[in-house]
């Protein structure tokens, strides 16, 4: 009998599910290799049918996305109970990701912002009899691993179809990988560009500039041009996409294992590069960075030392 | 010996420090809580732990109670640290295993509350034990110590320290920007309060700096660039050249003779713009070394190329001069660093209310050093430019000190050269002097009683910061007068003072350039610009850069027996580390982990203290353990984490803020 697995999203954007289609023709041989037994996404499994199977039935569970609401808690339960291995799939299941900006805020103020003066959903409504209830809708998004364990990390947005094909054959392997393992490089970024030679060994920005300002050089580091490249902070792994398409890393693979807080260190990188020591000369470079959080913490605010703003 | 591995056994021990602490924070309480934190099996508190029979309950403990790390809370580290370390290690254990707890300055000095007070104590202390766990054993290294010492200044601190380290045998490099050496003092014409000559007392020190084996003197010459660290400084001078060569040039002075100029036409910065010099010239007649220069500004051969070269005639068979000399640039090596760099003082121009560069007989206190000075351009007459004997004088104090428009601090000499000035031009011409000040301050060997002098004297004493310099005659005694007005405050009125001569006795400010000498050698200085100095009262010479001390003004205002003694304790710092032959590094070093780095070169910058250097070939950072000074910039600006420091590594600093945040 080949080995099950199981693919399901949480708080995510659908990118995720969209690399594993990514993987073409080798999705093909993943699906020889094993039985998908639950992907909401394509294949018409029920959430019945899985509380119906075994306990530790499952080899692997790819989840992807944040936790944000109550049933995404609910069904991250259920497939951890049903599986071997729990692998969060992608940066938001990892670090809580660009839903995790949602900490800025809490669930008050963003029903309040989206709904405006309009009918705000009720958590329970009944009428004639019946009864309709949502999940709940969270104050604070979390990562995956604070809801259940996770055995495994598979970073990026999305994971690249390299790492997906890499992390299924390591699981499929007799020997798995230790567990914990973020299954990726674990070296900066700067090793796989295709630009690192180009990057001066005395890097000094008086002014960053922003992508859509400037005709960036297909050729220079594109942090010496004054861009917010975040690549000397963020783990390896996908071989420098973004960079080779002329754009600054953002950082969606997180930080090396030796890092805890990505945000504090990507800020701290890109504060040291900047030439000067007067204040406003400094705040003057920084107005290429008009949203700190959402520059310096765009993936990992939830995992982050700060995790959320403060609560009223 | 105690071993490190194993289970982690920590004693932990709190002081006193008589009723320093014991008085503030509750150190029963605190050994108490001490024995509920993790892995302590020893906790005591004790009178005076720095004391040897203190040192002895560690000494002791550690064998019997086989503990294997430390906490000692006490005064800073900064007082006690090595003591402690000490005594760990000779009880057999790394001293790297201790960690401190100040809970002197940290808490009992700056709290009242004793409740509070011994609560943030056990914080602190829960801290440091969970962060001692999690110590490692390091090891020190030694480096040597170069034993020749670089000289930076050729003014009265540079000549003193230089000559002190040359007598004891030590080989210095003396280094001057100008072509001669002598600084400031070499313009003085008398010192206070005794009035000796100042050329009297330091030509003599001139001629030695020159004749001494001991010494390489560069005149003319700058320090570039110093890469290295303690013990081993690599140095690279710019020489200058003059275009008389120094070692064949016999001092005649026959070339100046011969220049086709025949008088001066060109500001002479010696005699403070007050008198003009030729093309070649030397500085002053006792110049060290007696080597003219030629300023290629003013030369006509280098301006035209079609002079006679009257100067080559001269000089003859000598051949010492050439136009085709250039600069050039000097390495050398040493292990400690003396800089001497001295002060300028400030620009009257920019207190214009006095009216300095707008009435000619307005003068500086440099240009009047000049005037009195009988080598000076009027042979030591005072007379004003238009060659009138002033009859009377109004010298004005703090010009540019103690002022939030101009410098803040007090110059320290001001006082003290204005009493002088005022008793050598009432000697020189019988005038009637008058001192404007705010404040007298004489608070040096012999000062008040020259004071006291010059009240016998009847030289005039008005206490008020003068308004303005002015020539505008509001009655016909102030035609043709320079009126100074100023609110006297003793007698509570506003005068007008009509005089023929105005001096300002200007302050003493950092060079322009102290910024870049301070970067250049890795020093600190103050927002003004003057080097600070590691400690003000334990360690006034040294600086945060290790072998490199400090002497005379670039340090501070401070007058000449004070510089001297500064310069002879700089010498002294420098002779312990040369005569110790090598000295002992902090473990505390940041390193990369070259199997992760990825090279992005980040950290390279940074560094203060240019120990990170880039391997091509690798692609990888490498910190040099001897130039690390553990300052931990590298460690936290690194992007991926490969940068981490001994005795900071992450787990030990999370420890630590895990432990202050624990709700006990």
């Amino acid at each position: 009998m080949k080995p099950k697995v199981a693919f399901y999203w949480c708080a995510s954007c659908g990118g995720c599910e969209e690399a594993v289609v990514d993987l073409d023709e080798e999705l093909l041989g993943v699906a020889d290799a094993v039985d998908i037994v639950f992907w909401p996404v394509a294949l018409d499994f029920k959430e019945k049918d899985v509380a119906a199977m075994p306990d530790g039935s499952i080899l692997a569970s790819f989840i992807n996305g944040a936790i944000r609401n109550s049933h995404q808690q609910e069904m991250a339960e259920l497939l951890r109970a049903k599986s071997l291995v729990v692998v969060a799939f992608g940066i938001c299941a990892q670090l809580g990701g660009i839903p995790g900006l949602a900490n800025l805020s809490d669930a008050k103020g963003i029903l309040a912002e989206v709904y405006r003066d309009g009918v705000t959903p009720a958590r329970r409504y009944s009428e004639n009899g019946y009864s309709l209830s949502l999940p709940e809708f969270f104050d604070t998004v979390v990562a995956l691993d604070r809801v259940i364990q996770v055995d495994y990390y598979l970073p990026g947005c999305p994971p690249t179809p390299n790492l997906i094909r890499d992390a299924v054959h390591a699981l499929l392997a007799p020997e798995l990988p230790p567990k914990g393992a973020v299954l990726a490089p674990d070296h900066a970024l700067c090793e796989q560009c295709p630009r690192k030679d180009s990057r001066p060994e005395k890097l000094l920005v008086k002014e960053f500039v922003r992508p859509h300002q400037v005709v960036a050089d297909q050729q220079t580091c594109l942090l010496a041009q004054g861009l917010v490249c975040l690549g000397p902070g963020t783990r390896a792994g996908c071989n420098a996409l973004c960079i080779r398409g002329n754009m600054p890393c953002t950082g969606c693979f997180g930080p090396t294992s030796r890092v805890r807080d990505y945000g504090a260190k990507a800020l701290s990188a890109i504060a040291s590069v900047i030439e000067s020591n007067d204040e406003s000369q400094i705040e003057r470079a920084l107005e290429a960075v008009p949203d700190p959080v959402g520059t310096f913490y765009r993936y990992s605010l939830p995992s982050s030392m700060l995790g959320r703003r403060r609560m009223e | 010996m105690s071993e490190a591995g194993g289970a982690v056994r920590i004693g932990v021990y709190i002081c006193h420090c008589g009723a320093n602490i014991a008085a503030t924070v509750d150190v029963k309480s605190l050994a108490a809580s001490a024995a509920t934190m993790p892995n302590v099996v020893v906790w005591r508190e004790y009178k005076y732990l720095c004391s040897d029979s203190g040192q002895d309950l560690i000494r002791q403990d550690i064998p019997n109670q086989r503990l294997n790390r430390i906490v000692v809370a006490s005064c800073s580290p900064h007082l006690h640290e090595q003591t402690f370390r000490a005594a760990v290690a000779a009880a057999g254990l790394n001293p790297f295993y201790l960690q401190m707890v100040n809970i002197r300055e940290h808490i009992s000095w700056v709290h009242e509350n004793r409740m509070e007070a011994t609560s943030k104590a056990q914080d602190l202390l829960r801290a440091a034990v969970r962060r001692v766990a999690r110590h490692e054993a390091l090891e020190r290294s030694r480096i040597p110590i170069h034993p020749d010492v670089l000289v930076v200044g050729g003014g009265i601190a540079g000549i003193h320290a230089a000559l002190t380290l040359a007598n004891a045998g030590k080989h210095v490099y003396l280094v001057e920007r100008q072509p001669t050496i002598g600084g400031h003092m070499a313009q003085f014409d008398k010192t206070f309060p005794t009035l000796d000559c100042a050329a009297c007392i330091l030509t003599p020190k001139m001629s030695a700096v020159k004749a001494h084996q001991k010494i390489t003197l560069w005149t003319y010459s700058e320090v570039v660039q110093v890469d290295g660290y303690v013990g081993s400084y690599q140095v690279t001078v710019k020489r200058r050249t003059r275009y008389v060569r120094e070692d064949l040039c016999t001092g005649c002075l026959e070339c100046l003779e011969a220049c086709l100029y025949q008088e001066g036409r060109f500001t002479d910065e010696f005699n403070a713009g007050l008198a003009s010099r030729k093309p070649i010239y030397i500085p002053f007649p006792q110049a060290v070394p007696q080597v003219p220069v030629i300023d290629p500004e003013a030369c006509i051969q280098f301006k035209s190329g079609k002079c006679k070269k009257t100067c080559i005639d001269a000089c003859g068979d000598r051949h010492a001069i050439s136009f085709q000399l250039e600069e050039k640039t000097e390495e050398i090596q040493v292990g400690s660093i003396i800089v001497a760099t001295g002060f300028q003082v400030f620009d009257a121009r920019r207190a214009p209310y006095y009216g300095y560069g707008v009435y000619p007989d307005v003068y500086t206190a440099l240009e009047v050093e000049r005037l009195v000075n009988a080598s000076g351009p009027t042979a030591g007459e005072v007379v004003l430019r238009d060659g009138r004997i002033p009859k009377t004088v109004g010298i004005v104090h703090c010009v540019g000190s103690r002022d939030e428009n101009t410098n803040r601090w007090c110059s320290r000499v001001c006082c003290m050269y204005s009493l002088k000035l005022a008793h050598l031009i009432k000697e020189r011409t019988g005038a009637e002097v008058f001192n404007f000040y705010i404040d007298i301050r004489t608070p040096g060997k012999g000062f008040e009683e020259f004071y006291q002098k010059l009240l016998n004297e009847k030289v005039h004493f008005i206490r008020g910061r003068v308004a303005e310099v002015t020539d505008w005659a509001l009655d016909p005694t102030e035609e043709g007068k320079l009126i100074l007005r100023v609110e006297d405050t003793l007698a509570g009125l506003v005068r007008r003072i009509p005089v023929d001569m105005v001096v300002l006795s200007v302050g003493l400010e950092p060079r322009s350039d102290a910024q870049d000498v301070c970067r250049m050698f890795n020093m600190t200085c103050s927002g003004e610009g003057f080097f600070t100095e590691r400690h003000p009262k334990l360690a006034p010479v040294n600086t945060f850069a290790d072998g490199v001390f400090l002497a005379g003004c670039c340090q501070g205002p401070k007058d000449i027996p004070d510089t001297v003694a500064q310069a002879g304790a700089a010498a002294a710092e420098a002779l312990v580390l040369i005569d110790s032959g090598s000295i002992e590094t902090e473990p505390n070093t940041a390193y990369t982990d070259e199997d992760v780095c990825s090279g992005c070169k980040t950290c390279i910058p940074l560094c203060p203290y240019h120990a990170i250097t880039f391997l091509e070939q690798e692609k990888k950072a490498r910190i040099n353990q001897a130039t690390c000074k553990g300052c931990g910039t590298c460690v936290a600006a690194c992007p991926s984490g490969s940068i981490r420091q001994h005795l900071f590594e992450d787990e030990q600093i999370f420890e630590e803020i895990e432990g202050i945040l624990t709700y006990a």
